[in-house]
């Protein structure tokens, strides 16, 4: 049998379209189709056909699919999930509604607490202890356990999250108590923290267990169906779930631990940010994406994007951080801000013009969609300032109104101030950007960072609209918009390795540092992380990493060091100081001698090996683009609407060049060259844009 | 294109200019936390940072953690342009105090102030304070007999000098702590969070093409200003006064306040209050006033940002001869938080003779304190573990208008609660519970919030000392309206049942099991007249027993926990 290349095709299922991206041999295919929310599956076989016939491939000529999904988080989200119990230690039973103490809106006496998955007469507890050294200070109770399983039959419960004190440094009493209810309810799912978050802090090992539980059986019957789904096309692939974390991983590890699925759509966006940012050799980037309801932002850093261990799931107020339950998973560090097309712009009580979180989504949706939206949105304002074309949205499938978004910006935002249609939707547009702008100056300040000089890398229906302004805005001279930007996540997940990432707790001082218990844990660690990617592939040599969370004593923010190859001995001790004193020096000039260095987490991450893309170049010589057509666009230097030209996208090929201000149209998007910036078609096909002058 | 559209376009930018100024007291804010070392500072925030126009006005101030430095921040300022005239300041200064009474009520917070220049001109001046983790003298505690006791204390001072860091003030607050290298790095990052922030307004200027920020300045004044007055202006006119009595330390204290309200204005003042305690739990009047004005701006326009304009409604004052909320020097001030943060309390007291249906019943309000120490005592060659913790935990709030208190929150404090695993990790201490107090919080047609039992002993069977700071113990937080009282405090040793005080240092004997449950939040209404479906649904998830509901509800329930309707309408008749 000869050896032939199989194609890898990548599905990313969003709340409105289903993604589908091919790479035949080098060439990509992607189509859009609607999101079938009641059966999602019928969705990705719609999109996999058209695929296929688009490629005219066979089904078998499929060799991989990645798989990504928003079903998890929606399912959290719409409160989908499975009727959920809480297992833990005996005098400890209010974990969860205990939580931080803390209100998270400081001025608003009314606020809520976030809702639990579990209310407080389905949380139980069992007797047994075991202490901060691990050690078992009272044995579990196994009568109490019974007796907890009674309850749950009783009460009707799905799925069973349990998460003992200590619990990440001896699993036994968790395992025993799984053994327990797999014996006495065996249809009842079961989680256990020490699987999912072997992690410090009982509220959020607490909560991303039960966040597991509650999504499990759920998943678990649709990630099941839908690869016999694709097995019933004729299609003999693996199939890979993208998670939160950036890597894909196997059916089995995502069946078992689902809550690593949150967040995988967006997650694809920032992988395919870092590959046009290596692309273009850019080091400092912000990945924009910006959408229908909100704005996403990134930071990468040497083509790798910020990445963090906590996530927020339910939260009651959906834009306030610490609104929501915590998750420790491996995420890809992210900010979503209520900043999109359908942004509901309003005046506030101070008489200022606010924009957003509140959105008219796709339904009504903006004012000039024509479909009843009565409100105000950042899309009627862009269409007003005259940057979207009322007859070729969305690929011409429905023209759009402008007077009607003229009249509602003039009398919901202009009359109460003052101004014409004209000079509101300016307003709209510059709060717009405005707040985007700030979300990222604070968020690169939370990582000790700045944004200024960077690049933009900018995604999403509207990102590429908005990317110019919001340059401007924090000082940044490059803009990319990367080819087939309303695809970006499932074009992502084409790169994307096969990768695991285990955190561990496992709090040490550098001044006792224990080398033979640390050399234990990452063995430990090694072993479970390998072993699952080996079983997505079994062939590559893979890329592993061990990494070390320290900070000085009594210090809030820990920096990740990495731990040096080789076996652990009481010298490792030696060489992470250095390691991290190094670090700590590089950002933060000083040292502070005298305190004692601590470490609390322990990583360790094993991913497939992955090619770096071909650079792109842009040629020494650029030549003026030819212009497609001339439209009216609102300056703000000239407080007026000028003519500028306009150019198709598809029309534009390596070194073309367009002078700002203009607008470059694609099937679903619009890039916005600013009079401050010139674009250039580089040999990958990105616009390029640089700041001149 | 006409003038209309012109100023239309300006006003526009404007409302950009005041979304910037709060964006970069923000990103000032973000710069400290993440280089910052004091416990507080990264669990609860215990940071500002301010924007100011040329005359010390405040622009913009980040929402931070802890209500204890709005205002102080706002007024410290206006001290600094006293001791360094506006004419004096140059490019590259940096300023330093943390005086109590000129910065924020204890030693322990450092105010920093730098002028900030566009093109060699003078255009504005930035803020940050941080609470930094020592400064000598007897420390936190509140058993200073005066200031003087309880560190280092450092008038307004020049700390850098037009670019030069003034190395003998470094040399200073190093060797007068215990934390020298923590103290330089935070002072250090105090600088770095004011250049920050000159350097953004400077941007945003050059962005914007301004050389002043007077237009922008006066826009927020006024529009904060008018918001807030209207809000104001809703209450009925008059003057309500309302006293509180709280533990205290060495004798129980009256906490009062008039409160006057004409048209738009809102004045407090602190006569009748107890005289200074011997202990460190007087209240400078800056600080008492941050707290009152975090209490008030809740109620009024919360959504208008801090700032000379919104602030500027609201004047609180003290008797001329001192009170305990009015601390003259040099009385010892490092607990002033136990009381300041019941300020809230106090003028709610004040609000609900004026606009009853819209404030909350009394919370427990004060930060339930754990202040562990172990091992010191120990003779040489005992094996145990020596340590030192600040666990923070926290009551139940009052019943809103409307909705019941929350359980186990910190209000008006935003500092988080300890973790047991971490408090385990870093201590030998081991945790036996930690729940919800059933039938802590006070009934009513609202219920107050719940408390909490926490049971802990040491792992190592040794002594624990405990330094308490707590309050509400003999004096629990009332309920309003035909509201019940919270439940209050409980200090004890389990095994011989002794009570330990709310203040000072105490010993929790080897063997023994501190219980320690936190206070409840009072009710709002009527308990009779709350739905009988309520009740039973906190009784079946246990907040509040059977025989609570019977007696203080009026509900009978079945065995099976539903409501018993003919019982029940008997007993509410």
């Amino acid at each position: 049998m000869s050896e032939r290349i199989l194609d890898r095709l990548a599905v990313d299922i969003g709340g409105t379209f289903t993604d589908v991206a091919l790479d035949h041999g080098g060439q990509l295919v992607t189509t859009k189709t609607l999101t079938t929310p009641a059966r999602p599956i019928e969705g990705v076989l719609n999109g996999i056909r058209a695929v296929i016939e688009m490629a005219e491939i066979a089904p078998n000529q499929i060799g991989t699919i990645i798989h990504g999904t928003t079903l998890a988080s929606n399912a959290l989200i719409e409160r989908k999930g499975a009727k959920t119990g809480f297992i833990t230690t005996e005098g400890f039973r209010d974990i969860l509604e205990i939580a931080y103490e803390r209100r998270y809106d400081q001025y608003d006496l009314m606020i809520d607490k976030p809702e639990m998955l579990v209310r407080r007469d389905h949380c139980w507890t069992v007797n047994e202890r075991i202490d901060a050294d691990g050690k078992v200070i009272t044995a579990l109770d196994e009568e109490s356990v019974r007796a907890v399983a009674e309850q749950i039959l009783e009460n009707g419960i799905e799925s069973i999250a349990v998460c003992l004190l200590h619990s990440y440094l001896t699993a036994s009493h968790e395992r025993r108590v799984r053994e327990i209810l797999q014996e006495v309810c065996p249809d009842i799912s079961v989680t256990i923290s020490a699987d999912v978050c072997p992690e410090i802090r009982e509220y959020d090992r607490a909560c991303t267990t039960i966040g597991n539980a509650y999504i499990k059986p759920l998943m678990a019957s649709y990630l099941e169906d839908l690869s016999g789904a694709i097995t019933a096309e004729g299609i003999e692939s693996s199939l890979f779930i993208m998670t939160s974390g950036g890597g894909m991983t196997t059916l089995d590890t995502a069946i078992r631990a689902p809550i690593r699925l949150v967040e995988s759509g967006p997650s694809g966006g920032a992988i395919l940010a870092c590959q046009v940012a290596e692309q273009c050799g850019a080091d400092k980037v912000v990945a924009f994406d910006m959408g229908g309801t909100t704005a996403k932002l990134c930071l990468l850093e040497n083509y790798k994007p910020h990445r963090s261990r906590q996530f927020e799931i339910a939260r009651a107020a959906r834009f306030i951080k610490g609104s929501g339950l915590p998750v420790r998973i491996p995420v890809i560090e992210m900010i979503e801000i209520g900043a999109g097309g359908g942004s509901i712009a309003r005046i506030d009580s101070l008489g200022r013009i606010a924009v957003g979180p509140d959105s008219a989504s796709s339904d009504p949706g903006p004012v000039c969609y024509g479909k009843g939206g009565g409100k105000p949105t950042v899309t009627d304002s862009d269409l007003i300032l005259g940057y979207l074309d009322p007859d070729n949205f969305a690929e011409g499938k429905f023209r759009l109104d402008r007077d009607s978004a003229e009249a509602v910006v003039a009398e919901q935002i202009g009359a109460p101030l003052g101004f014409d249609a004209t000079v509101a939707a300016y307003g709209i547009s510059q709060l717009v950007d405005e707040s985007m702008a700030n979300a990222a100056r604070v968020h690169a300040a939370e990582w000790g960072q700045e944004v200024a000089g960077g690049t933009l890398i900018a995604t999403g229906g509207n990102g590429p609209l908005h990317a110019s302004r919001i340059a401007d805005k924090t000082d940044i001279d490059r803009i990319i918009i990367p080819c087939a930007p309303g695809v970006g996540s499932a074009i992502g997940f084409l790169s994307a390795p096969v990768s695991y990432e285990i955190i561990r707790s496992l709090y040490c001082r550098l001044s006792s540092f224990d080398a033979s218990l640390v050399s234990r844990l990452i063995a430990e660690m090694e072993t479970e992380a390998r072993d699952i990617v080996r079983a997505g592939n079994n062939d590559d040599a893979l890329n592993e990493k061990r990494v070390a969370f320290m900070r000085y004593d009594g210090q809030g923010h820990e920096l990740e060091v990495i731990v040096p190859e080789g076996p652990i001995t009481a010298e490792t001790g030696e060489i992470l100081r250095q390691n991290f004193e190094e670090m700590y020096l590089d950002m933060f000039g000083r040292l502070v001698p005298g305190v004692d260095i601590e470490i609390i987490n322990w990583a360790f991450v094993a991913a497939t090996m992955t090619t770096p893309p071909a650079k792109a170049l842009i040629p020494a010589n650029t030549n003026p683009a030819k212009p497609s057509g001339k439209t009216r666009i609102y300056s703000r230097k000239d407080e007026q609407m000028i003519e500028v030209e306009t150019f198709n996208r598809a029309d534009l090929s390596t070194g073309d060049r367009v002078e700002g201000p203009a607008l470059i149209a694609e099937s679903q998007t619009t890039t916005l060259v600013a009079r401050s910036f010139q674009a250039v078609i580089d040999s990958a096909g990105n616009i390029v844009m640089n700041r001149i002058g | 294109m006409s003038n209309v559209q012109n100023s239309a376009a300006s006003e526009i930018e404007l409302q950009v200019m005041w979304n910037r100024l709060q964006s970069v007291v923000d990103e000032q804010a973000q710069a400290l936390m993440h280089t910052a070392f004091s416990p507080i500072v990264r669990e609860s925030g215990d940071i500002s940072a301010g924007v100011f126009d040329v005359e010390g006005r405040m622009l913009a101030q980040a929402v931070t953690g802890t209500p204890g430095h709005i205002n102080t921040m706002a007024e410290s300022v206006k001290y600094f342009t006293e001791y360094f005239p506006p004419e004096t300041m140059a490019e590259g200064d940096t300023y330093l105090t943390n005086d109590p009474w000129l910065g924020s009520g204890h030693l322990n917070d450092f105010v920093l102030v730098q002028p900030s220049f566009l093109d060699g001109k003078l255009v504005g001046m930035v803020s940050c304070t941080s609470h930094l983790v020592d400064l000598g003298g007897l420390g936190m505690g509140p058993d200073g007999s005066d200031v003087y006791d309880e560190g280092l204390m450092i008038p307004p001072i020049k700390l850098v000098d037009a670019g030069k860091m003034n190395d003998m003030l470094m040399q200073l607050i190093k060797y007068n702590s215990r934390a020298p290298f923590q103290n330089e790095g935070d002072v250090y990052a105090l600088i770095a969070c004011c250049d920050v922030a000159s350097d953004r307004l400077a941007s945003m200027m050059r962005e914007l093409n301004i050389t002043s920020l007077d237009r922008v300045g006066t826009y927020i004044f006024d529009t904060s200003r008018r918001i807030t007055e209207a809000a104001i202006a809703e209450v009925p006119d008059g003057t309500y006064t309302h006293s509180m009595r709280v533990d205290g330390y060495e004798f129980e204290i009256d906490m009062v306040a008039t409160m006057t309200i004409q048209g738009s204005t809102l004045k407090v003042d602190f006569a009748g209050s107890s005289p200074c305690s011997r202990y460190g739990i007087n209240v400078p009047l800056n600080y008492a006033t941050a707290y009152s004005v975090f209490g008030l701006r809740c109620l009024f326009a919360p959504e208008v940002p801090n700032n000379a304009g919104s602030l500027g409604c609201f004047e609180v004052t003290g008797p001329e001869e001192g009170c305990i909320l009015n601390a003259p020097r040099p009385a010892p001030v490092a607990q002033r938080h136990i009381l300041g943060q019941i300020m809230p309390d106090l003028m709610y007291g004040c609000l609900h003779q004026a606009i009853p249906d819209r404030v909350p019943a009394e919370g427990s309000s004060c930060m339930y304190d754990l202040p562990l120490r172990g091992g010191f005592e120990m003779n040489k060659g005992q094996d145990a573990t020596q340590y030192a913790v600040e666990v923070t935990h926290n009551g139940g709030t009052g019943a809103r208008p409307g909705k019941d208190g929350l359980s186990v929150a910190a209000f008006p404090s935003g500092v988080y609660g300890a973790q047991v695993e971490i408090t385990e990790s870093v201590a030998p201490l081991l945790f036996r519970r930690r729940e919800l107090r059933t039938d802590s919080g006070g009934a009513g047609l609202y219920r107050g919030g719940l408390g909490q039992n926490i049971e802990l002993e040491s792992r190592e069977n040794q002594p624990i000392t405990w330094f308490a700071t707590v309050d509400r113990v003999k004096y629990p937080a009332l309920g309003r309206d035909g509201g019940l009282n919270g439940a209050p405090g409980v200090l004890r040793l389990m095994h011989s049942e002794i009570e330990l005080n709310g203040k000072g240092k105490q010993e929790i004997p080897a063997g023994e099991v501190f219980d320690f449950r936190t206070p409840g939040g009072g009710g709002l209404g009527n308990p009779k007249e709350r739905p009988a479906a309520l009740v039973a649904e906190d009784v079946r998830l246990g907040l509040v027993s059977r025989e609570a509901a019977e007696r203080d509800y009026g509900v009978v329930l079945t065995p099976d926990s539903e409501v018993d309707a003919e019982a029940t309408r008997n007993l509410r008749g």
